[in-house]
């Protein structure tokens, strides 16, 4: 799976998962500050990226994401690797 | 199979790292048929991860402060069941004001909800799913307690909430023992859920733990509590009532520390 489709699918999940406005979501945007996430949410997110992309998120993994683009980071790693 | 064809409600499931979850995966494994309840935003997390169990249970809602969610969940299981011959209890919550260092001047409505939510809550649930228990010809709860005999770091209220908890458990235990309902609380060491991580001072727990536990402890490891937990769902604890039992590597037994320097 090539980057831009990773992006694509995060940002379906974003809008379809998590209810987010599909407007405001760039890769740069920081999950709790930028788009509102809770800590609910951001189990939900992670659930959502293991179950849609087949990839195990550890927890410290998890931990260090802050942005979308950090989340397509770990996804693009897990899928390579 | 400990748990086979019992009928078992499971509540709290919230993500796989749940001690609920685990409960769960254990329970199928044993042979047990279960429905899980969810609450309120989380409940799509517990229907995402009921599918990761190794038969994807339904998930009824139940915030258990509604009464007319308790009576739709009876309705439910008395049509699927017409019996419950178990529950788990995992259910707790207390306001951020309650919590986190501020025991001073949390106000009595949040050190109430704590209470409600956490402790009162599992007379809620016996007391709804007495009629199903009776049909089952008697049964066992069991709920999830965090041992509040000593004054924890930052745990604040929802220590207090705990050790009423653990208060409730007995009476309940008074009043269905003559139904031959069992009623018992499992008083587990920190596990790194969802729940745990929401408590601030949550890594002082954790460092205690690993030092003084004779058996250790991996705050990773949910398994050994879902084990006693079945345990004393299943017909193995048959006199056992009113207990907490401590899954806590034997932390509790342990007053400085180990010996070792």
């Amino acid at each position: 799976m090539d980057r831009a489709t990773v992006e694509a699918k995060m940002t379906d999940l974003l809008v379809d998962e998590l209810g987010l406005d599909r407007g405001k979501i760039t890769m740069g945007a920081k999950f709790e500050e930028d788009l509102e996430v809770d800590s609910l949410g951001v189990v939900e997110l992670l659930m959502a990226l293991e179950d849609t992309f087949g990839v195990s998120i550890p927890d410290e993994e998890a931990e260090s994401i802050t942005t979308v683009g950090q989340a397509v980071d770990v996804v693009m790693e897990k899928l390579a690797g | 199979m400990l748990l086979k064809d019992k009928r078992l409600l499971i509540t709290g499931v919230l993500t796989d790292d749940s001690i609920a979850w685990h409960t769960a995966r254990i329970a199928q494994e044993q042979g047990a048929e279960i429905v899980l309840t969810g609450f309120g935003r989380g409940i799509s997390l517990t229907k995402r991860v009921a599918s990761r169990l190794p038969v994807a249970p339904d998930v009824v809602e139940l915030d258990i402060n509604d009464p007319a969610h308790m009576e739709a969940l009876v309705a439910d299981l008395t049509g699927r069941w017409g019996a419950v011959d178990g529950a788990l209890h995992s259910i707790a919550f207390a306001p951020e004001d309650a919590l986190g260092g501020n025991f001073l001047n949390t106000p009595a409505a949040s050190a109430s909800t704590a209470f409600v939510t956490s402790a009162f809550s599992y007379k809620t649930l016996a007391v709804g799913l007495l009629p199903l228990l009776l049909k089952a010809g008697g049964g066992s709860l069991v709920t999830l307690d965090f041992d509040n005999t000593q004054a924890w770091p930052a745990y604040d209220w929802m220590g207090v909430a705990k050790s009423a908890l653990e208060s409730v458990t007995r009476y309940l235990a008074r009043d269905l023992g003559p139904h031959r309902i069992r009623v018992n609380a499992v008083s587990a060491g920190p596990l790194a859920t969802v729940a745990a991580k929401n408590i601030p001072g949550f890594s002082q727990f954790r460092h205690v733990w690993a030092e003084r536990a004779p058996l250790g402890w991996n705050v990773d490891d949910a398994s050994p509590v879902a084990q006693m937990i079945c345990v004393l769902l299943s017909d193995w604890a048959p006199m056992t009532s009113g207990e907490i039992i401590h899954v806590d590597g034997g932390f509790h037994a342990i007053a400085a520390g180990r010996g070792e320097e």
